[in-house]
């Protein structure tokens, strides 16, 4: 009977382990091996010689890596910080039971189940100077107020190119946090709001006293997706600036600047040695910045 | 971005008496459907002015944002679906994500049922490793994982890389992980009871999962399906790294749609034709405009489902 029993789940999980195993664990693993390598990539594996830490090192005096990795940082302030404001002020407004909330919930989600890749185009031509509707709608504005109109070109300009790339991602990312934010809500228990209603509360001290504190756990979750996401950002920085990071490189941020260098050709003399420590250089980021994000946010778990 | 506060609200907190509630909360709730509908106009407007664009001539798109098109040109979506060849990624997508979405549902419920009902040694250890898979992003791997496809072929001679089937073994292992975590939630739901009958009645543990789970649970492989299916239709990473479009001869292309489109895009500084990339644009989402439509309610669910009790 027992044998039977293993023999069955071994049948069942050896498939899926194996693929698992070798397409996804063995490139996480051999990631970190191989940026310890010097390797053109373009011999086999005899021409990969051990270098350590040497591309490490390199990472430390390679001006464009912090550029990107400064990049990063902002994408990692502002994208979280807007994108939730949004979503919790869409959700708290949802869960008051407002005519028509179901009809702005389908269309404020219908972003997230997009492609980047579209979305990256259509607001490639929503930031297009001369037939962009960015530009349409604001030589309108202007207009009315006697102005002349410009041709301002938003991803060709190194201040305006990343902020625009941020708001595209903001765009699409809020519909998910609101429906996350929704369900949290929804589990808040109805009498908690009826005590303070007559204690007097107004919904503003309802929304700081009760459901953020009730709602923290979600919110902990939504910082580390957007912490993942903000440390991501490859395909949108790619479509928008044509795979170029932008003017002077202005919206290169690692994800990008990882891939330009692995398979971009270019001079770099150790691409996938190089290309994978700037990788496992992200990974650390990302875990670092995930436990750090847990931690600052850890509060006593409200029990209801 | 939002339009300015109302300068009343403070004003009716100190001046108007609390009778005076009823009104507050009117304008209150006239500024939040401001809101909305400014935030509705952001999310929809791109999409349906890109539309408008489909049927525009090229001329007509550079004069203003605004024209609209004279005469409707349907033959923008004929020139993308035939000339820019968005016909054949979209054929090539269907070819590499039918089988692909097959096994995942297939090897992940496997997998799934395994781990929601059974002990066995080394099962906490499975289900973290699947779980990682969760948490890194894809991006990392690209690397590694393109060697890993160059090294299979340099071993067992099958040719991995810019292969069909290359990519579908790549999407099903990159979608165990989700699926997996999913579909063990979903088996855990299912009474353990009817599976006890029909081992009594001398069923073995293959035919009381093809037989009894497998059908109990289709719900749940429904929306992992759907899921799936979003996921893998909008795949951009991978293709790029694991297919080119490098030695096909002409009509013969490898790309999928996102990675399609892109190229398409990229051409414009070469060949410009706008119009016909805002038809592409218009093909490639209605596939997914349809999904959401019918599905939406379960894949706001679903969706969110992962990250809550992740």
């Amino acid at each position: 009977m027992n044998s039977r029993k293993n023999l069955f789940i071994f049948s069942y999980m050896a498939l899926p382990v194996s693929l698992y195993f070798v397409f996804v664990l063995v490139p996480y693993l051999g990631a970190m091996a191989i940026s310890l390598t010097r390797w053109t990539g373009t011999s086999t594996l005899d021409a990969i010689e051990f270098r350590g830490l040497q591309s490490f090192q390199r990472i430390l005096s390679d001006e464009k890596f912090w550029s990107a990795l400064s990049h990063n940082l902002l994408v990692l302030i502002v994208m979280p910080i807007c994108t939730l404001a949004l979503a919790l002020l869409f959700a708290a407004l949802f869960t008051q039971g407002l005519k028509g909330a179901k009809f702005f919930r389908i269309v404020f989600f219908f972003p997230q189940v997009m492609s980047v890749a579209i979305v990256a185009i259509v607001w490639g031509f929503v930031f297009h100077p001369t037939m962009g509707i960015l530009n349409g709608v604001l030589n309108l504005v202007a207009q009315a107020f006697g102005r002349a109109g410009s041709n301002f070109p938003w991803l060709g300009n190194v201040n305006t190119v990343l902020p625009s790339v941020i708001s595209v991602a903001i765009w699409q990312a809020v519909g998910f946090y609101m429906v996350l934010f929704i369900a949290g809500m929804q589990g808040i228990p109805e009498e908690l709001y009826e005590v303070s209603r007559i204690d007097g509360a107004s919904a503003w001290v309802q929304f700081w006293s009760i459901t953020i504190p009730l709602l923290w756990e979600t919110i902990r979750t939504a910082v580390v997706f957007l912490t993942i996401a903000a440390m991501d950002m490859y395909t949108y920085v790619t479509i928008l600036t044509n795979g170029s990071g932008g003017p002077s490189r202005a919206a290169d941020v690692l994800a990008t600047y990882m891939y330009q260098q692995a398979f971009g050709g270019g001079n770099n003399s150790n691409p996938f040695g190089y290309g994978t420590a700037i990788g496992v250089v992200l990974l650390l980021i990302i875990l670092m910045l995930s436990a750090l994000g847990l931690r600052v946010t850890r509060r006593e778990v409200n029990e209801y | 971005m939002a339009p300015p506060t109302p300068p009343i609200s403070s004003y009716v907190n100190y001046s108007i008496p609390a009778k005076n509630g009823a009104s507050w909360s009117a304008l209150l709730k006239v500024f939040a459907y401001v809101l909305l509908v400014f935030w509705a106009v952001i999310v929809v407007y791109p999409m349906v002015w890109s539309l408008i664009a489909a049927l525009k001539t090229d001329a007509e798109i550079f004069r203003t944002p605004w024209s609209i098109p004279a005469i409707l040109q349907f033959e923008n979506f004929g020139r993308a679906w035939k000339k820019a060849q968005i016909g054949a990624y979209i054929g090539n997508t269907f070819l590499v994500i039918v089988p692909a979405i097959s096994f995942t549902l297939l090897l992940s419920s496997m997998a799934a049922y395994v781990l929601a009902r059974f002990e066995f040694t080394g099962k906490r250890l499975l289900s973290t490793m699947f779980l990682i898979g969760m948490m890194f992003p894809v991006f990392l791997a690209l690397v590694p994982l393109y060697l890993v496809m160059r090294y299979i072929k340099e071993f067992t001679g099958i040719p991995m890389l810019n292969t069909f089937h290359g990519l579908i073994v790549v999407y099903i292992a990159y979608s165990l992980s989700w699926t997996i975590f999913f579909m063990t939630g979903f088996f855990k739901t299912l009474p353990k009871e009817i599976a006890e009958a029909a081992m009594i009645d001398g069923a073995s543990h293959s035919q009381v999962f093809f037989r009894v789970m497998l059908p109990l649970s289709k719900p749940g492989l429904v929306s992992a399906g759907i899921f799936n299916f979003l996921g893998q239709w909008n795949q951009f990473i991978l293709p790029t790294v694991l297919m080119s479009n490098a030695n096909v001869e002409a009509g013969q292309t490898r790309y999928v749609v996102s990675q399609g489109l892109y190229y398409f895009q990229n051409q414009q500084m070469y060949q410009s034709d706008f119009s016909g990339l805002f038809a592409a644009v218009a093909i490639v989402t209605l596939p997914t405009l349809i999904v959401y439509l019918v599905f939406q309610d379960r894949i706001e669910k679903g969706l969110t489902v992962g990250a809550l009790k992740g």
